[in-house]
């Protein structure tokens, strides 16, 4: 082996004059992505709030609550499972930050920091594997839902309408998410608090149950909630019953919003810590 | 130097790998480095030796691109930490304390991701990855995920991982720390292999005898200040080098010994009755047989001897004449902690 010169190559600027173009950007994303998913094949746990709660919230609420809620089992899985796929977004967006803040906590972040990567790659590489993870439990709710007897009553667009939707409000958390994850000390920390905001945002809406028995306060707080917003427009889209264009549009703005607020922030956060 | 001026002065000084300027990083009111100057020269291994709290991890994370440093300026491989962190990061591995492998992925994938991340197509990356798996013993357990590994491999794992680029600077942030001496001669055997294939290493240590060991230049370094420099054999003739440990068959004769050897011109020699010792630090080997032959000549019955290589402790005894940092009652080593950014 040779002994390496010391010479650099392009050294006459002084500049930072190695820049990471498209295509070296797109490898390092797919490279992390894929990274992301081996590290889910090696820890299958993680796979449960993806694959086993669309399976567990159907289940429990069209078999425990459907009768009550809605009068019967068939008339409410066509009320809920549009609500839940909906969400699904959202609840995965949420796991976002307890991976960041483990990659930080580890060490492999600093790693990641020493080679010659844009850094946006890292962040980047989080929204792709959380998509795909984001599909696969779409798929699994809808098919677990199809033989429990749910129909969509319009077509194929709707129901990629319904997922996309989803997936456009869920990057929109994920910001929030790789806040917290930065913020916080430890994973678990993170997990926790997420669950804090995913609770009262789920319940407090439209998804499992209609808003009007609820009390007044908590009926503004259904209403602004996005996660009703999305519910309706999922059922319109679904159902084909309703207003599409209002809930929609809503959804849209919030995740426009969310995304204004939270994703420089999140990036700001990011560079100071890296 | 100021790191500001036209561009042959940015590059730093040809055959220099590493050059560091006056670096000072605050951490709040905590100084962790203080005007720290040095070089490594190229294809050469300088060890930077400090007790923990030192500074040492602070310096190797600036050189590293990981922290920017408040004053000074370093290059690595003639590239500016601060102006040229993309290029320099082409020049550099990184073994440390904090840069780690993936727990979830397999030895393997960890390797072939780094290999990607570094811009080797996905052919160069696999036959790297298992070249280094292979150099580094860890072909059988490749398919396993690193979270299975013992201390000794995750290190070795480690290492690979900080040389898929072939690069020409190398970072081992106290590589040994915590290893058993077994493991600890392989990582030393694999440094000593990347030197003699052209590579420069800049080493952290606690350990007098790993300098010792890997090091062709020594730099001592405490509370943020380097406060001795030189060749190996230089700071060891400062510091006495080894240390024999003479222990009598009679403890009471240990005295008369010392007076011996005193008379024999050798005036260096230390008692310590408590411990039924006595020391002799040795400026080379002809010493030593020259204490042994003054002892046996005068009939002196020997239980045992021993040598020994000084401690962090009493090489900063002999280059400062105070010890470690802190209050001179308590172990240094445990009291100031390396602030982590």
């Amino acid at each position: 082996m040779t002994t390496a010169t010391l010479t650099p190559a392009r050294a006459g600027t002084g500049a930072d004059d190695t820049r990471i173009g498209a295509a070296g950007t797109l490898r390092h994303i797919g490279a992390l992505t894929r990274r992301n998913l081996m590290r889910i094949k090696a820890d299958p746990e993680s796979m449960f709030d993806a694959v086993l709660m669309p399976i567990v919230f159907t289940l429990l609420f069209v078999y425990v609550f459907g009768g009550a809620i809605a009068g019967g089992q068939d008339s409410y899985i066509q009320r809920l499972i549009p609500g839940l796929l909906g969400q699904t977004g959202m609840t995965l967006a949420l796991a976002v930050g307890t991976g960041l803040n483990s990659d930080f906590q580890t060490g492999v972040m600093d790693r990641f920091r020493t080679l010659p990567i844009g850094r946006a790659s890292v962040l980047l590489s989080k929204l792709a594997a959380e998509s795909l993870r984001a599909l696969l439990s779409s798929a699994i709710l809808l098919g677990f839902a199809f033989v429990l007897g749910f129909e969509v009553k319009t077509g194929v667009l709707e129901v990629l309408a319904t997922v996309g939707l989803s997936l456009v409000f869920g990057m929109s958390i994920v910001w929030i998410s790789m806040l917290l994850g930065m913020a916080l000390r430890s994973p678990q920390a993170v997990q926790g608090v997420s669950m804090l905001v995913l609770m009262p945002m789920q319940f407090g809406s439209s998804i499992f149950a209609p808003t009007d028995t609820m009390p007044g306060w908590l009926q503004t707080f259904t209403e602004v909630n996005p996660l009703s917003q999305l519910a309706d427009a999922s059922r319109a889209l679904l159902n084909g019953e309703g207003a599409v264009a209002h809930p929609v549009m809503v959804v849209l703005i919030w995740s426009a919003v969310s995304t204004a607020i939270f994703a420089p922030l999140a990036v700001a956060r990011f560079r100071k810590r890296t | 130097m100021t790191g500001i001026a036209t561009a042959p002065n940015t590059r730093g000084t040809a055959g220099n790998a590493v050059e560091v300027h006056g670096i000072v990083k605050h951490f709040g009111s905590t100084k962790a480095l203080d005007g720290v100057d040095l070089t490594v020269r190229e294809g050469t291994v300088l060890a930077l030796l400090g007790p923990n709290g030192a500074g040492k991890t602070t310096l190797v994370r600036v050189l590293s691109t990981l922290i920017k440093p408040d004053a000074g300026s370093a290059f690595v491989g003639g590239y500016d930490v601060v102006r040229q962190p993309k290029q320099l990061r082409r020049t550099i591995g990184l073994t440390g304390q904090y840069a780690s492998v993936d727990e979830l992925l397999s030895g393997y994938e960890n390797l072939y991701l780094i290999g990607r991340l570094l811009d080797l197509s996905s052919r160069d990356s696999k036959a790297r990855a298992a070249e280094l798996l292979e150099r580094f013993s860890l072909t059988e357990a490749a398919k396993r995920t690193a979270k299975t590994y013992s201390g000794g491999m995750r290190r070795r794992l480690d290492l690979a991982a900080s040389m898929m680029g072939r690069p020409r600077v190398l970072y081992l942030d106290e590589p040994t720390t915590g290893l058993d001496p077994r493991t600890r001669n392989e990582v030393w055997d694999e440094v000593q292999r990347m030197v003699s294939e052209g590579s420069t290493v800049l080493l952290t240590t606690q350990y007098m005898e790993e300098a010792e060991q890997l090091a062709d230049e020594l730099t001592v370094i405490d509370r943020g200040k380097v406060i001795a420099n030189g060749g190996v054999a230089e700071l060891k003739a400062r510091v006495g080098g080894q240390i024999l440990q003479v222990r009598p068959a009679h403890p009471a004769e240990l005295p008369e010994m010392a007076r011996c050897l005193h008379e024999s011109g050798i005036t260096s020699a230390t008692v310590s009755p408590d411990d039924g010792l006595l020391a002799v630090p040795l400026a080379g080997e002809e010493q030593l047989t020259a204490v042994i032959g003054v002892l046996g000549g005068r009939g002196f019955a020997i239980a045992g001897i021993d040598t020994k290589v000084p401690s962090l402790d009493e090489v900063f005894l002999a280059i400062t004449g105070k010890p470690t940092a802190g209050p001179a009652t308590a172990p240094a080593a445990a009291l100031v902690k390396e602030p982590v950014a």
